[in-house]
């Protein structure tokens, strides 16, 4: 597509009856077999084609749940236990489902890290980066509302919770939060809303992830180098080498995910969601799913008033704040280089920001005393700093490294130097990504 | 490849260090006041070594029939097990006939019949376990006002923390016992006495293993030889608390063998795939430099 006009004739001839009326095998056809991709994309870049799989599970999966599951809350956790327990696989479904949810959100957050460390969002893929940026938010929902739908303990309280963040915003918090819940308390029309939204929300995100690769097929992929295609030598068609190595990273994807469906599939939920909800018995420690957990500490960690802002705002302003951050990530990088292979003190900042966001999630596990609640702040500190100091900052004083010219020279010289191999050994897989 | 593997051993070094700041300091706060703690359960839960656990496990259908026994003239008692359907006890190893014949020795209420009447009757495979009491309130005003949890879910509703780095340790051993390790240790904590300074509330029984407390409401359920066992297993408390753990994580997860056989075929499925998906990769791009 980023090749203006297509030169494809279909080679059949009902091919061609169609393609001539809605140019639909055209456009398959430039997008997944001809489009030029980088020739020196790695692993990392198949998370893309993994994160679409995903999806298409979690639609296919819920379809079949929805059609056994119950909105009621005197029905609803013992609908679940009826899939675990008499539908045929519903066990299997259900643990799809359940951990599908985590591994998609292992994917993105892979994905958005990809997109930090080689500066995949810089110009002109801006767009890009903020429609990915959409697809999590709603994740994010869709991800909290699924949740909700067991009718468990932590379904409930963790409900309570988060639904309890828009009363904090002045004038019309409560109301909002009521428009959200159906009434005062989380109860039986919050569950049906919930679910309704939970079974709309994926169909949305499929519309953006159409859009998203739609901008990427655009501007066409980044690569490791940050260096934009020049030439034809720089790039492979898409099919057979994109779609071969996209294969493989998700049948080792799926191998992890296996592992925790058959394996260990209670591990990433709490035990508390197996314990019907009680509105009249708070759970010791009420705690997200961990996806959330890095955005639950920093809500936490501002306990003190600034101003005329209370600690609850603060939290509230925080947290959403915190994933603010990406959408300004383009403009907030003042580098002139892309990826963090040429530029050496932004891949250290960068090791960091990734270190600080794994505490981040552990600390939204601890319950928020003691030191905890100092760590938190400190981390919530350093995440805001990489964003607002450091981003800007970094790109005007640090010095890259030298770039190469083109894509094609930057792979030859790899192939030249460290591995001892001529270089049309190739085939030597400790060179690869 | 090897700067990747440099900069990830730099941030883990540094999570565990911050970690293990983190866990000192918690701990440091804890230890001063045994008689006083602040958090439970007190003593970490006994890992057993159940049949179940592990790629391969299976249920022991000898230690699951000792465990239904025990649930059925000792804890069902106080506690409902509604999700269970006598049917699925098939999986015990009973056949039909025996468990139609189990099924028959409950009475169940049912109806209304064609008069408008409901009526009892004796219990079908289809029915599943009658609860003890006819609501909770029912159940909490004869407990001392604690309801007795229902025992259907318990092995997956219980689990206790298992703390940094256990937690990451336990991906790579496939633990997920942390539910029939807690009733075990529950079960068989109660001998234990509290430390000196120690205030018990009135009305409950100091238990190191409780989650929630230094004790609860449930006294001592079970004690030797309460349990007659016609296989010749030992009639000891340890044995009791075993079989009924292992019973419940049954029942709680009937299909845990399916799911685990299931396992090994799609992980071995996926595990040649990938290998064929490798050297087709290979072979596909051996001509491109990249």
């Amino acid at each position: 597509m980023s090749e203006g006009h297509s030169t494809y004739t279909p080679k059949t001839g009902i091919g061609r009856w169609f393609d001539a009326r809605m140019p639909l095998p055209r456009l398959v056809y430039d997008s997944f077999i001809a489009y030029p991709v980088p020739r020196n994309l790695n692993y990392m870049w198949t998370f893309g084609g993994i994160l679409s799989i995903m999806l298409v599970s979690q639609i296919l999966t819920g379809i079949v749940l929805a059609m056994h599951y119950v909105s009621d809350t005197s029905l609803a956790f013992g609908s679940v236990e009826k899939i675990m327990r008499d539908v045929n696989q519903g066990w299997l479904l259900r643990y799809m489902h359940s951990n599908g949810a985590s591994f998609f959100f292992i994917a993105v957050y892979l994905h958005i890290f990809r997109g930090l460390y080689y500066g995949s969002y810089k110009a002109p893929r801006e767009l890009l980066w903020i429609l990915g940026c959409i697809i999590y938010l709603l994740m994010m929902a869709t991800g909290f509302m699924g949740y909700v739908l067991p009718w468990g303990q932590m379904s409930f309280w963790g409900a309570t919770v988060i639904t309890g963040f828009f009363t904090a915003i002045p004038v019309v918090g409560n109301w909002i939060q009521e428009l959200l819940l159906g009434g005062f308390a989380v109860d039986n029309p919050t569950l049906n809303r919930f679910f309704a939204l939970h079974y709309l929300l994926p169909f949305m995100i499929a519309g953006v992830v159409v859009l998203h690769v739609w901008a990427l097929h655009v501007v066409g992929q980044s690569n490791p180098t940050g260096i934009e295609v020049k030439s034809k030598t720089d790039t492979v068609a898409f099919t057979p080498y994109a779609t071969i190595k996209d294969a493989l990273g998700m049948v080792v994807f799926l191998l992890f995910f296996a592992y925790f469906i058959f394996y260990i599939p209670n591990y990433l939920g709490h035990p508390d969601n197996y314990i019907v909800a009680d509105p009249l018995k708070t759970p010791a420690h009420i705690v997200p799913e961990w996806y959330f957990l890095p955005f639950y500490a920093i809500l936490r960690a501002i306990t003190f008033n600034i101003g005329p802002i209370d600690s609850k705002l603060g939290g509230v302003l925080a947290m959403f704040g915190a994933i603010a951050m990406l959408f300004l990530v383009p403009w907030l990088d003042t580098s002139k280089v892309r990826s963090a292979v040429y530029r050496p003190w932004y891949k250290l900042f960068f090791w960091l920001f990734v270190a600080n966001a794994i505490l981040l999630g552990w600390l939204g596990s601890r319950p928020a005393e003691g030191a905890y609640v100092l760590m938190a702040q400190m981390a919530t500190l350093f995440y805001f700093a990489f964003f607002l100091v450091i981003l800007p900052v970094l790109g005007l004083i640090e010095t890259p490294r030298r770039l190469p010219n083109s894509i094609t020279e930057a792979v030859l010289e790899k192939n030249k130097g460290g591995s001892g191999h001529p270089a049309g050994a190739t085939a030597s897989p400790e060179t690869k990504g | 490849m090897k700067k990747i593997l440099i900069s990830l051993a730099a941030v883990s070094a540094l999570f565990i260090g911050a970690a293990a700041y983190a866990e000192e300091a918690g701990k440091a706060g804890e230890a001063s006041h045994e008689a006083n703690p602040t958090h439970f359960p007190i003593h970490k839960p006994k890992e057993m070594s159940w049949s179940f656990a592990g790629p391969f496990g299976t249920y022991d259908k000898a230690q699951l029939q000792r465990g239904l026994k025990v649930y059925k003239e000792v804890c069902s008692a106080c506690h409902s097990m509604k999700l269970v359907a006598f049917r699925t006890l098939s999986d015990l190893g009973y056949s039909e006939a025996q468990v139609k014949a189990f099924a028959a020795g409950y009475t169940v209420q049912d109806g209304p019949n064609d008069a408008g009447e409901m009526f009892e009757r004796p219990g079908i495979a289809s029915d599943h376990f009658p609860s003890p009491y006819p609501n909770d309130q029912a159940a909490a005003a004869a407990n001392g006002g604690a309801v007795p949890p229902d025992m259907s879910l318990l092995a997956k509703a219980r689990g206790v923390e298992r703390g940094f780095p256990q937690f990451i340790i336990d991906i790579f051993t496939q633990y997920a016992e942390n539910g029939p390790d807690y009733i075990h240790s529950l079960l068989t904590g109660y001998d234990e006495q509290p430390p000196a300074g120690m205030t018990i509330p009135e009305g409950t029984h100091y238990n190191p293993y409780f989650n929630a407390g230094v004790s609860l409401k449930m006294p001592k359920p079970i004690s030797a030889d309460q349990v007659t066992y016609d296989d010749g297993a030992p009639q000891t408390v340890e044995q009791y608390s075993e079989d009924v753990s292992a019973f419940l994580m049954w029942a709680a997860e009937p299909h845990l063998e399916d799911r685990k056989k299931t396992g090994f075929r799609v992980i071995v499925f996926l595990l040649l795939f990938s290998v064929l998906m490798y050297l087709t990769k290979r072979k596909v791009w051996s001509n491109i430099a990249h």
